[in-house]
């Protein structure tokens, strides 16, 4: 019968589908990192050295780090050193490398109605901010962006909180959408921003302070607590990752004529 | 803004050339949604006519459960089978997550209520008219459902087509368990949500129309099945 | 008095109220019985009772002859004809094909059957394209494909026009000739003095008067069925 051979298909696709598994990993990243699009020019390069094929699970820096405590990836790249340390501390990760660090920006409507323009350091602009209650869109995603935001805002001494104070709960692109579509200042990562394609009015209202800086550190989630992690893979993207070709890739990585990264590994 | 006219002219660009991302993805979508739906038609079409044609002390109750599964949210799904198949989970051995067999198990969830419940529907108002005549011949209870089944083939395709269209528009579920992948788990919907997330709402857009293009394609085959059945029984 | 089934303090009751009975009634004599009464006599129900298609309450039916107990050896005709969503012909054949009867074989002697009844349409048509007499054709085919020895038929012929009234008695007529005793309730009081041997009257649920049908019409002995022959009770 016909029906009956639709399911038998059905079911032998279904099983041959976890076959071909030989030489995969998976690695969890930040959406700012995905967003950036440096994976689409290292994963092949990877894949080419090493025959290594990284299947990258795209998420928030929190969900990053819950998926490597479950055993559910065999690595994570985020950028939460905090978060990092305490996740290592639980016995989740083996170690923690630094490979290179992008930095975070404020975008907002082009008018500047806070004048964080003017701003001297980053938390200036917040408390301009802050201080004519101009719209504010947070990630309120528990991601390393947020993270990095609530403690500027720490560091303003700054409760933000109000109507001018938008948590969307959500990643980077859709905050992105959400600003562009009110008008409103955001918090962002440079490459996050070059490659967002709504960008509507807004623009860079303020750069370049150092506390801003936004470090990348791999993470391999330990054999000990969870056996079947790829470890021997995990180990050859990270030998890879500290090899001259990463570093000639992410340093010549450019969006509209900007480097987005800088490599630090300490070699 | 002009974004669903490029994103028509972009979606006609993408079938047109057969862009290889598109075909990947849409292939992985069609395997999964229709995978689900044929495990959960098996499941759900019995049930639905069994719980129509039999009257037992639980049927309403169980009828009242299955009403509500309908409406379960799936990135509640999402998360059970994700906490169930993950590596720290009961069932975390078998290595399924994130793969699309993980998508398969969590649209069945989703899309097996439906499915029963439109079948019960169906088979409740064909047995409600055919009741008399299945008695006076003595039909048996297995004949009774098989001729239920039989006769309603049509309005059971109609509950199958109902749960495949949540299942290949679903994204909540799909994308935790699934993990969007590329060139692995990466489906329509997850694809559109990524886009979005890019502010690439043309490109967004375009894989929408082709979802919806292939929605429309899977139904009018099913349709163009069933008529030529018909013409030769029916 | 033995007859071929016989009741014995039937009753029927529905959401609290008795439909039916109680009810002493033997049933006797071949040919053609019907069943008369004004609505809600419960003519309905004493049918669906004798074709196990209705629970009893309280009473006994018994059939003289164990083969005529069998709900396979009984065809019932519903007053609203029962239609499948099949071809006319695969309704018909239908009842064979639960006895096992191969499909092949099933529909050559629904083809039969559908010709024995004077159904002369296109029988691959889907059955609901059928005119009212036809429908009830199909059903009338479809009740004596098992070659029933006892057929009942619920007012077979209450919605039909006068051309295809006159078809179904002719075709009644020939299977009482076959040998198969027939129940049937109607309304029409022409039909029933023109088919009936026998005649039941039921009158609120119990069965009032029982004779046959020559002398029913002309000599009722009952105040009830002197006013339901008269007009006096309404339908």
């Amino acid at each position: 019968m016909k029906f009956k051979s639709i399911v038998l298909g059905t079911v032998a696709a279904l099983l041959t589908t976890t076959a071909a598994m030989a030489e995969e990993m998976k690695m969890a990243v930040t959406t700012s990192f995905a967003n950036s699009g440096l994976a689409d020019v290292l994963l092949p390069k990877v894949k080419e050295d090493t025959g290594i094929d990284v299947q990258l699970l795209i998420v928030g820096t929190g969900q990053a780090l819950a998926l490597g405590a479950a055993g559910d990836v065999d690595a994570v790249l985020v950028h939460s050193k905090a978060a990092e340390e305490k996740w290592l501390a639980e016995g989740n990760g083996t170690h923690r490398t630094e490979i290179m660090y992008n930095d975070f920006i404020f975008v907002g409507p082009q008018a500047d109605p806070a004048k964080a323009h003017d701003a001297e350091k980053a938390t200036d602009a917040l408390k301009a901010i802050a201080d004519t209650q101009a719209p504010f869109v947070s990630r309120g995603d528990d991601s390393g962006t947020h993270k990095m935001e609530l403690k500027l805002w720490k560091a303003a001494g700054i409760e933000p909180a109000g109507d001018w104070y938008k948590a969307v709960g959500q990643g980077m692109g859709a905050a992105l959408n959400t600003a562009a579509g009110m008008d409103a200042y955001i918090m962002a990562d440079r490459a996050s921003w070059l490659n967002f394609a709504n960008k509507g009015d807004l623009g860079i209202v303020f750069e370049g302070d150092p506390i801003l800086f936004n470090q990348y550190a791999y993470l391999p989630v330990n054999p000990e607590k969870h056996p079947h992690v790829k470890s021997e893979l995990v180990d050859q993207l990270e030998a890879w990752l500290l090899s001259d070709t990463a570093k000639e890739l992410i340093e010549g990585y450019q969006i509209a004529g900007q480097q987005l990264f800088v490599y630090n590994a300490a070699r | 803004m002009n974004s669903i006219g490029e994103g028509l002219w972009q979606a006609a660009r993408l079938v047109a050339t057969l862009n290889p991302d598109l075909v990947e993805i849409t292939a992985l979508s069609l395997r999964v949604s229709l995978g689900a739906t044929v495990v959960a038609s098996c499941i759900g079409l019995p049930l639905g006519a069994w719980l129509a044609v039999n009257r037992f002390p639980a049927r309403r109750f169980v009828i009242a459960i299955l009403n509500a599964l309908m409406g379960l949210p799936p990135v509640v799904v999402g998360l059970i089978v994700y906490v169930l198949f993950s590596r720290s989970g009961p069932l975390g051995v078998l290595g399924l997550l994130f793969t699309p067999t993980a998508m398969v198990i969590a649209q069945v969830i989703i899309i097996t209520p439906i499915i029963a419940s439109v079948a019960h529907q169906a088979i409740r108002d064909l047995w409600a008219d055919y009741h008399d005549l299945l008695i006076s011949l003595q039909a048996t209870r297995l004949q009774r459902i098989k001729t239920l089944l039989w006769d309603g083939r049509r309005a059971l395709m109609t509950a199958s087509l109902a749960g495949f269209g949540r299942a290949i528009g679903e994204v909540g579920a799909i994308m935790i368990v699934g993990g969007n992948i590329d060139h692995a788990t990466r489906v329509l919907t997850t694809a559109i949500a990524l886009e979005t997330g890019k502010g690439e709402f043309d490109m967004a857009l375009a894989l929408g129309f082709v979802l919806i293009g292939l929605a429309i394609l899977v139904n009018l085959g099913l349709h163009f099945i069933s008529r030529t059945e018909r013409g030769a029984r029916w | 008095m033995s007859g071929w089934v016989s009741l014995s303090g039937v009753t029927v009751r529905r959401r609290g109220r008795t439909i039916l009975g109680p009810l002493d009634a033997t049933l006797n004599g071949g040919g053609l019985t019907i069943l008369m009464g004004p609505n809600g006599a419960g003519k309905t129900t004493l049918l669906r009772v004798l074709h196990g298609l209705e629970r009893v309450n309280t009473g006994d039916v018994h059939w003289t002859d164990p083969k005529d107990a069998d709900g396979r050896s009984q065809g019932f005709v519903f007053q609203t004809p029962v239609l499948m969503r099949r071809s006319v012909l695969d309704c018909i054949a239908y009842p064979l094909l639960l006895d096992g009867v191969s499909r092949t074989q099933a529909r050559e002697q629904a083809r039969a059957h559908a010709a024995e009844v004077g159904l002369t349409v296109n029988l691959d048509q889907a059955v609901t394209f059928l005119s009212g007499g036809e429908k009830q054709k199909m059903a009338l085919a479809r009740a004596l494909m098992r070659r029933p020895r006892i057929l009942f038929l619920d007012e077979p012929c209450a919605n039909l026009d006068g051309r295809s009234v006159k078809e179904i008695e002719e075709i009644l007529h020939r299977i009482k000739a076959g040998g198969t005793r027939i129940l049937m309730s109607t309304h029409d009081m022409g039909q029933a003095r023109r088919l009936a041997d026998d005649v039941l009257f039921l009158h609120a649920g119990k069965l009032v008067e029982q004779s046959n049908g020559d002398d029913f019409f002309r000599s009722p002995r009952t105040a009830e069925a002197k006013a339901y022959l008269k007009g006096e009770i309404l339908l």
